[in-house]
């Protein structure tokens, strides 16, 4: 090693002030290429390949390296990923600090022409290098830029250099590569209409300096899902008034994408807008139509205060693009490179790829990639990353809705499963330490049938004083996560296990989720019990956690529960335990609600797939049993027992899931939606509501009461994990529990690993690490989770969305009755009870005549012609699969009853005008 | 100091260096012919100067003299020039009379005091940016060593702070105004035997080992290089008496 001079450098920071930091050139950085004698072992981390495969590129036919300069890695870097194409890259860019490949700033020169200076010093001394190497292989190193400038400098000092897109075109092997590249040239705006759609963004430092001043606002974009001009813009900080600010109109929008981070100008009170209640989609192909949308969306007029504070996107301060999931819509012009990519996601505006293989890649889901929105083009340029498959296929479509929903589902890496327990496991001496030997209790498990990760079982007994034991054993997944390893680095990264219809994305590798931590029947398992002794009232006398083993007697279903508590015939130990579980339950559930916990509904679906195809043949909604809320119940207590212990032990980072309640304006559409029947709502408290809902039933209409409760539901507010250190609000809302905690689903649930840890910590069952205890570590947690855990409910909804669009794909068109839930200004939005499926029926059509619409947000109602639709009216709707449009292939819903002319389609019309009316299936979006 | 990146993926510092290396050290001992020991150090680009006195008589209070064992007499002061901005004053600050206090305990758990009974040990440092008190320790060891003042070891001082799971040794001023954990440690290398051990940010428990330890590594790499100096030193005075 050797060292070398030091460098002097002057800030300003309130004076003039002198800085002297001294830089150790090393001289034992290796150059990664492995069988270097030179270099010998010095190089660590990833190596070059040996022997660089050859992509036989024309314009330099020997084997080589490429040394590509900052700027094309960081806009390349989608198609640099690519296995096989792109691996000769140089791994790593010579440090700076190497001894032989040190460059000095200049006078005179900035900061970036000294970076550029210093790839090319390094790009010189790796063709030195390597010549030195081996005389006989002609190993060569190919400089890649973009920048002309550096280019002709690099090839001035006898370094082969090409640009970017020069040394792609020449890779002869591989001629779709190309469609990969990042379009950045310059030329390729040129042939744009001249016309500028879109103001200028101001430079950062003029935002930073509005924000400071507060003229504008920053704030998270989020597009409309229904109506692609209409945004609104999350203000960060607390200022709560404008906490939300409507932005409308493609101007205004200012080529803002989804979750960027924007800054906002508010317009004057003036030009305020109300967020309009159109549903509006992007059909258009052309680029002139964009005046014509601007009248459109400005003609709804409305009442003063539905007017919400509106602004205009003056600049980004952070882009959040992503690659998206989506389709190509081909360009009509025959011939054309130049096509429009439509994304899955109906947030994300239209991008303009340029391929050559539009034909093949018609009909595939395909992965696009935004790379520049240009103020004189209508959408953003984006280039193509990675066909997914057929539309419609299956895997296509799981693959699709996982990468939307960023659900990490890569296999496990052998990093990961090298921390998994070796097999054949057993339970040893050291594994006893600090546990307890429950194995003679009578303990089983209650679950869905085929569920595979059982997390909990139960036991309950009479004890000698005539009181009950009772016992709930969750899976001690934390005995064999430990803190920090690349396994628990994982499973908190995925969060949660993702149930989708036909698959399971494990949060932990199979061995765990299914095989150890799995607390199947007859075998010795690892677990974390928490026992009550209580009395024959269901008061709990004493609380006792403990690290046990148990092993389970029995692996139950629900129905088989059931079967065993109801038949008289049974008195097994088991039946009994259950027996006396099932009582407590009842009375716990009962003292629950009496403290004004929430009985909600959601319409729940259930595939049966057919076991070969894996396809869906049968749909049906959740039944419920009592076994089912027995086992719900002794969860809950468990859960907020274990909240309790934590938060005494740790009352700054124990780790805890709040419910908050919703304001009074969330439940307006269910007191208005009840009292167009008749029915009073109170929404005061909690308990009030249950009571009310309770009480709102209608001796001609049975289910209307779950209809209410499908809508209560909707007003709820999102349950989120905290850290008790960072908040002082614990209430949970729907279980009227004012504290709460997840502890019973650790091989599903990240945040049950973390609250096991804190409750062995708790009871001296382990130690301590430093995450755990900081707070803030935590509130990182629980952002991921809390994430993670909205993202899965969006995937399970999206998997069932299109596992229902395969069941009606074989089942034809159907009629059904159904609901109306939501009254919109142009649609009804409707569910059908039989299939729980929710869908939306449109009233104006683009190329008939609009009827004549008249919507009254109060009651709320909506006329057509002469039928009114209420809230909770009963139509009849014809479901059918709608392929028209690939893009989204779609349930299509249309009226049937009440009939009215000319909207209503008669019940027996077999030749359907498949490019009518644009139907979708909502998503339930909360 | 914000987007600092204290130690690259690599595993490289800010100034080039690996988690465990030092920075540069040179020494040279009897730079001032008039005090009793002296010896100047440099690690990196902090330098320090100490000069000893003694041991001889108690000066000033007779009270101060101690029965059994020799008194022990520190004070710091850094240049006005040591730092970025100026310092006002040179010394009496709270800072070098803590740093003073520092040195003075160090040095009476190594010196073997109680063979001047009834006299005094005077050190004096003066320094110069980032890693001071252990430079100061450093200098102050070949200052004592060079006036002949028996010890029982060397006593060797290193920093070693903590940034991303990673034990720093040796912190440079930048990696200290990061505002990590920062620990001192004085170490008696042949005996392993710790004089002092300083930190005042908060640290968990499981990571203070390898903290610890990585301290201790770069207390005995400092020791190797004094030692050399030391006896380099003494070579060259033998040469100088005409040995």
């Amino acid at each position: 090693m050797l060292k070398s001079k030091t460098f002097l450098k002057k800030t300003r920071a309130g004076g003039v002030m002198k800085i002297v930091r001294e830089h150790y050139l090393r001289d034992d950085i290796g150059c990664g290429a492995p069988g270097c004698a030179a270099c010998g072992g010095a190089h660590e981390g990833p190596a070059l390949e040996p022997q660089p495969q050859d992509p036989a590129s024309s314009v330099c036919p020997q084997p080589h390296y490429l040394l590509p300069d900052t700027n094309v890695l960081l806009h390349q870097i989608v198609s640099a990923w690519r296995p096989g194409t792109w691996a000769s890259v140089a791994s790593s860019l010579r440090l700076p600090g190497s001894l032989e490949t040190y460059v000095e700033q200049e006078q005179g020169e900035n900061a970036n022409d000294r970076n550029d200076r210093a790839i090319r010093v390094a790009a010189k001394w790796y063709n030195e290098h390597l010549k030195k190497m081996s005389a006989d292989n002609q190993l060569q190193v190919i400089f890649i830029t973009n920048d002309r400038r550096n280019k002709e400098k690099a090839i001035e000092e006898g370094i082969p250099a090409f640009t970017c897109e020069e040394y792609v075109k020449s890779l002869t092997a591989n001629p779709e590569l190309i469609d990969r590249l990042a379009c950045l040239s310059e030329e390729g705006n040129e042939i744009e209409s001249g016309k500028i759609i879109f103001s200028e963004h101001l430079p950062l430092s003029k935002l930073q300096q509005g924000i400071k001043s507060g003229t504008y606002l920053q704030g998270t974009f989020r597009a409309s899902r229904e109506n692609y001009l209409e945004a609104t813009v999350w203000i960060h900080g607390d200022n709560e008034e404008n906490k939300e600010i409507i932005l409308q109109g493609l101007k205004h929008l200012n080529r803002a994408v989804h979750e960027d981070i924007v800054a906002v100008e508010l317009l004057p009170k003036s030009q305020w807008v109300a967020p309009s209640s159109v549903v509006l989609h992007d059909e258009g192909q052309n680029e002139e139509d964009v005046e014509k949308e601007e009248e459109t969306e400005r003609m709804t007029a409305v009442s003063e205060k539905m007017l919400k504070p509106t602004g205009r996107v003056v600049g980004i301060i952070k882009r959040n693009w992503r690659p998206y999931c989506g389709m190509l819509s081909k360009s009509d012009i025959k011939e054309s490179r130049r096509h429009l990519f439509t994304p899955a996601d109906k947030r994300i505006p239209r991008i303009r790829i340029e391929t050559r293989q539009a034909s093949t890649l018609e009909g595939r889901r395909i992965i696009v990639a935004i790379d520049g929105w240009p103020r004189n083009s209508r959408y953003p340029n984006g280039h193509f990353v990675r066909n997914l498959g057929d539309v419609g296929e299956k895997e296509t479509e799981t693959e699709v809705l996982l990468l939307e929903h960023d659900v990490p589902h890569q296999p496990f890496s052998q990093a990961v499963l090298s921390f998994l327990p070796k097999m054949p496991w057993s339970i040893t001496e050291k594994d006893m330490k600090n546990r307890e030997d429950l194995r003679h209790l009578c303990i089983c498990s209650v679950d869905p049938p085929g569920c595979t990760d059982i997390d909990d079982a139960l036991h309950c007994r009479e004890l000698e004083n005539g009181n009950l034991e009772v016992g709930v054993h969750i899976a001690d997944v934390s005995h064999f996560i430990r803190p920090g390893n690349a396994l628990d680095q994982e499973s908190a990264r995925r969060g949660t296990t993702v149930y989708l219809c036909e698959k399971r994305i494990d949060m932990v590798p199979e061995l765990l989720s299914s095989n150890l931590c799995s607390l199947k029947c007859d075998v010795d398992r690892l677990a974390f019990s928490c026992i009550w002794e209580m009395n024959h009232n269901a008061e709990i006398l004493k609380t006792k956690f403990t690290k046990s083993v148990i092993n389970s007697k029995a692996s139950l279903t629900y129905a088989e529960a059931q079967l065993r508590i109801d038949s008289a015939n049974m008195n097994d130990d088991i039946t009994t335990s259950l027996r006396g579980l099932n009582k407590l339950a009842k009375i716990l559930k009962k003292r629950r609600i009496e403290k004004g916990a929430l009985t909600l509904s959601s319409p729940e679906v259930r595939f049966h797939m057919d076991s070969e195809t894996h396809d869906p043949i049968d749909l049906q909604t959740k039944e419920l049993r009592e076994t089912n809320s027995m086992v719900e119940e002794f969860m809950l207590l468990a859960n907020i027992s274990v909240a309790k212990k934590i938060h005494e032990e740790f009352s700054e980072h124990a780790l805890l899931r709040k419910h908050p309640a919703p304001p009074p304006s969330n439940y307006e559409i269910l007191v208005k939606a009840a009292r167009s029947r008749n029915l009073e709502i109170k929404t005061d408290t909690a308990k009030s509501l249950a009571e009310s809902l309770d009480q709102a039933e209608s001796p001609t209409f049975p289910y209307l009461n779950t209809l209410l409760r499908i809508l209560a539901t909707r007003c709820m507010m999102q349950a989120v994990y905290f850290c008790s250190g960072m908040d002082n609000d614990f209430h949970h809302y729907g279980l009227a529990s004012p504290i709460y905690t997840h502890f019973t689903s650790p091989i599903r649930r990240y945040a049950d690993v973390i609250v096991h840890r804190l409750l062995a910590v708790a009871i001296g069952a382990d130690c301590t690490y430093p995450e755990l205890t900081d707070k803030h570590k935590l509130a990182d947690i629980c952002k991921n989770l809390n994430f993670r855990h909205k993202m899965a409910q969006y995937a399970q909804r999206a998997s069932v969305a299109f596992h229902t669009q395969l069941f009606f794909k074989s089942k034809g068109i159907v009629s059904e009755e159904a609901y109306i839930l939501f009254v919109r200004k142009n649609a009804i939005v409707v569910l059908i009870p039989k299939y729980g499926l929710e869908g939306t029926v449109f009233f104006e059509e683009k190329d008939k005549p609009n009827p004549q619409l008249i919507y009254d947000d109060e009651i709320p109602s909506l006329k057509i012609e002469d039928t009114v639709f209420h809230v909770f009216d009963k139509v009849k709707v014809k479901i059918m699969l709608d392929s028209s449009n690939l893009q989204h292939q779609k349930i299509r819903m249309s009226l049937v009853e009440p009939q009215i002319p000319g909207i209503s389609i008669p019940t027996d019309t077999s030749n359907m005008d498949l490019n009518g009316p644009k139907k979708k299936k909502m998503k339930l979006g909360k | 100091m914000a987007g600092l990146e204290l130690l690259s993926d690599q595993g490289y510092r800010v100034d080039g260096r690996r988690a465990g290396e030092l920075r540069k050290i040179q020494a040279r001992m009897g730079v001032f012919a008039q005090a009793d020991g002296s010896a100047y150090i440099e690690q990196g680009n902090t330098k320090a100067l100490a000069v000893v006195y003694g041991p001889h008589e108690i000066r000033g209070s007779r009270a101060r003299a101690l029965p059994d064992r020799a008194l022990v007499n520190c004070q710091y002061s850094s240049a006005t020039f040591s730092t970025g901005e100026r310092k006002r004053r040179p010394h009496g600050d709270r800072k070098s009379c803590e740093m003073g206090l520092q040195l003075r305990q160090t040095f009476e758990a190594a010196i073997l005091t109680q063979l001047h009974p009834r006299s005094q040990i005077d050190i004096y440092v003066l320094q110069a940016d980032g890693g001071t008190y252990a430079a100061c320790v450093n200098a102050a060891t070949l200052a004592v060593l060079d006036a002949g003042i028996p010890m029982r070891d060397f006593v060797c001082a290193c920093s070693a702070g903590f940034v991303d799971g990673t034990a720093l040794a040796d912190l440079s001023h930048v990696e200290e105004a990061a505002g990590g954990p920062q620990l001192a440690l004085a170490l008696l290398p042949a005996s392993g035997q710790i004089a002092l051990l300083e930190m005042d940010a908060r640290l968990h428990e499981d990571h203070l080992e390898r903290v610890l330890e990585a301290a201790a590594q770069a207390a005995r790499d400092v020791h190797t290089l004094l030692d050399r100096v030391v006896r380099q030193h003494v070579r060259e005075a033998s040469i100088l008496l005409g040995d």
